[in-house]
């Protein structure tokens, strides 16, 4: 689904990101790990063609990300604040966010009604506009945004951060059904490798910009993981 | 203490995002803040000799009169754009300075202020005059001071009042209504508020009494701060009360309909945008300098047309400049979600479009200036939603400043907005109407004047199209350095 070649980004002579090759098939449920400034945002900025490559590119489902806008209609992101809208409510955020990915009130509606518990009563009728919300409740509405109109590429940047210990569960009970149907393909980054390791078939650890590991989740995958980040 | 408060404020300023871009637009904002302080220090000088010579009046009996416009005006600009930096006083709270500390630092701040500095160039010149043409010392010096007290009554009042919305809008109406009344000699206030000024240069003590008002106000302030130091009271940001809005009835509109909903809910919903709004209906005045033949120079066809193509034009120029950074907050997510351009301008064209034909309704008092004048109005309005509403956006998308939404501080001549490219774009807004009319009505007579500017306008309908397909492919080829651009909020 999404095939990575020479990837490479560069700030002023620094390369933040060099990535010679990568596949993530269809289905794929693919978490990203790292320290800060590993390369992580960069690389989803990069995938979401928010920023230029210095070399290389992105081919999303058969389109080159930097060369056509044909990615758009069946990937969706939240990678943080900056794709909400502030001076919305929720719903109406929704609503937008549903008529520019075809669908109507009706369908954003049933989904709305179906993640019900992940918010907990505090976002739909709070009579608050996205820019009032906490952090956390911003996150929220965020994520679901994301899953709006059937997307076979979902990417989210540090989705477990900001959130309580019971949404964080709700969040993994939500993307763990997404990921068993085995169509949609899931990006997550996160500094958290347990939540990671639960969700993931597959992580990648990427240090200064390069992967550094690949591995397929087992039983000894959080163990090899928190070697490799223990100081 | 003080000291390291201090570098910080500089580091603040000098840091700046708009500040430190380049160093251009540091001698010109350096120049425009020369040019007031010069004009008011001119002012200051002239005024005295103006009065005494030109006019054959008293110099301070004459001041003291229009004193209360001078401060009214003070007032508003205050209100309007003097904010207390609450802001960056938060990160001091826990940080071990006692309060007072921080209380008196802010406050200081705000008397530190060029809103202050302003008047100190009118009233220092204005005081050496009066002294130098022979007015009694001790009652000039006397003067000085207690104008001087009732600057600084204003500010800590403006403090005091901070956070008050709408008194902005209640206090203009008041000043509207008296302006009024005077200019139809109904009611003249200055005649009532011209004797109390006048007290305080005759009568000796008088001057104690804003010198005691502005200590009380000083520590007035500091009572406040004292008592609202916490995050929910004095330094909270006030939340509205948000209400779902659908505007099912532009759903029919596709996603042009879904983009309009966005803008409608947009300029409601922020301080910066709704600036837009009061913009156009200032500009619907506009008209009054030209047409009422007040200033003489401006009495001619050229002006006229000129004045013409602002009256209905505010709104197109205040709101149509910034697409698309309106959208700067969420840039992001417009980027990656499936949006097809043309209807996203589209949405920005017709909310443009209309409030201009809005505009237009509202203008139609001026046919009391005759059915010529309303002509040139109606033929500038076809001009501007013909023509300017695409020079408009098509500048627009060279202007990459991003919009902090929620403030309406900088609502006043944004500094980034300034660049060659968006000059040259908006030169032919003005200056092809004006010609066209003028040479028009030179030769041919008004109704041919009139004539050739609404067809211009009618012209550049036709040309919609092509231009917003190089608007496309502009935001297309910026779309990096437009977000790079967008990310830099300060």
């Amino acid at each position: 689904m999404i095939q990575v070649t020479d990837l490479s980004k560069k700030y002023g002579g620094v390369k933040v990101l060099d990535i010679s090759s990568l596949e993530i098939p269809q289905g794929q449920s693919f978490g990203l790990v790292g320290n800060n400034g590993a390369g992580k945002t960069t690389f989803f900025s990069l995938l979401l063609d928010l920023i230029e490559p210095s070399s290389g590119g992105i081919t999303n489902n058969g389109v080159k990300v930097n060369e056509s806008e044909a990615w758009k209609p069946f990937t969706s992101a939240f990678l943080d604040e900056s794709f909400l809208i502030g001076y919305l409510t929720a719903e109406e955020y929704f609503y937008f966010v549903g008529e520019l990915r075809g669908c109507n009130k009706a369908d954003v509606d049933a989904l709305l009604a179906k993640y019900e518990e992940f918010f907990n009563g505090e976002i739909l009728k709070s009579g608050k506009y996205l820019r009032d919300l906490s952090k956390g409740n911003m996150k929220k509405v965020g994520i679901i945004a994301a899953l709006i109109g059937n997307p076979k590429v979902i990417i989210l940047d540090e989705p477990f951060a900001n959130l309580d210990p019971t949404t964080v569960n709700r969040l993994k009970k939500i993307l763990r059904e997404i990921a068993a149907n085995h169509e949609t393909t899931i990006l997550i980054s996160s500094h958290d490798l347990m939540h990671t390791v639960d969700i993931c078939e597959r992580i990648v650890a990427l240090s200064h910009g390069e992967v550094v590991k690949d591995i397929r989740t087992s039983e000894e995958t959080l163990k090899e993981l928190e070697e490799f980040f223990a100081v | 203490m003080f000291k390291k408060f201090l570098t910080l404020e500089w580091k603040a300023f000098t840091r700046s995002a708009s500040f430190a871009t380049n160093l251009a637009l540091k001698i010109v904002m350096g120049l425009v803040a020369l040019y007031f302080a010069l004009v008011f220090a001119a002012l200051g000088f002239a005024v005295y000799y103006l009065i005494k010579e030109e006019l054959q009046q008293d110099p301070v009996p004459t001041v003291n009169r229009y004193l209360i416009a001078y401060f009214g005006f003070d007032i508003m600009f205050r209100l309007m754009l003097q904010k207390l930096p609450v802001i960056n006083i938060r990160p001091l709270l826990t940080l071990p300075i006692p309060r007072p500390t921080i209380i008196r630092f802010a406050i200081g701040k705000t008397v530190l202020s060029f809103f202050n500095f302003l008047h100190w160039f009118f009233f220092v010149p204005f005081f050496i005059v009066m002294l130098v043409d022979g007015q009694p010392v001790l009652n000039s010096i006397l003067w000085f001071v207690s104008m001087i007290s009732l600057v600084y009554c204003i500010n800590f009042v403006n403090i005091l009042l901070n956070n008050k919305d709408n008194l902005f809008y209640g206090f203009m109406s008041v000043a509207i209504v008296l302006a009024g009344l005077s200019y139809y000699d109904i009611f003249d206030v200055t005649i009532y508020t011209q004797p109390i000024f006048q007290a305080l240069f005759d009568t000796v003590w008088a001057f104690a009494i804003p010198l005691v008002a502005v200590i009380a106000l000083y520590f007035a302030c500091f009572r406040y701060f004292i008592k609202h130091l916490r995050l929910d009271t004095g330094l909270s940001v006030k939340q509205e009360r948000a209400r779902t809005e659908n505007f099912d009835w532009l759903s029919r509109y596709g996603s042009t309909g879904t983009f309009l909903k966005n803008d409608i809910r947009l300029i409601k919903r922020n301080k910066r945008s709704r600036g837009t709004v009061v913009a156009s209906i200032m500009f619907l005045f506009y008209g009054l300098l030209f047409f009422t033949g007040i200033v003489e120079a401006y009495d001619s066809p050229g002006w006229h047309m000129f004045a013409a193509i602002f009256v209905t034009g505010g709104f197109l120029f205040t709101f149509g400049q910034f697409v698309p950074s309106w959208d700067s907050a969420y840039y992001n997510l417009m980027m990656t979600q499936n949006i097809p351009y043309k209807d996203y301008l589209s949405s920005k064209w017709w909310l443009m479009v209309v409030a201009t034909a809005v505009s237009t309704i509202l203008a139609a008092p001026y046919l009391y200036f005759g059915v010529d004048i309303y002509l040139m109005i109606i033929g500038g309005a076809i001009y501007n939603m013909g023509v300017n509403s695409h020079l408009v956006l098509l500048g627009g998308a060279y202007i990459k400043t991003p919009i902090d939404l929620n403030s309406g501080k900088k609502a006043f001549g944004d500094k980034k907005a300034f660049n060659v490219k968006t000059m040259l774009i908006s030169l032919p807004k003005l200056l092809i109407p004006v010609i066209l009319y003028w040479v028009g009505s030179y030769f041919f007579g008004n109704m041919v004047g009139f004539a050739a500017v609404t067809i211009a306008g009618i012209l550049g309908f036709a040309l919609r199209d092509k231009v917003f397909d190089i608007i496309v492919k502009l935001y297309k080829t910026e779309k990096y350095s437009t977000i790079q651009a967008y990310k830099q909020t300060n």
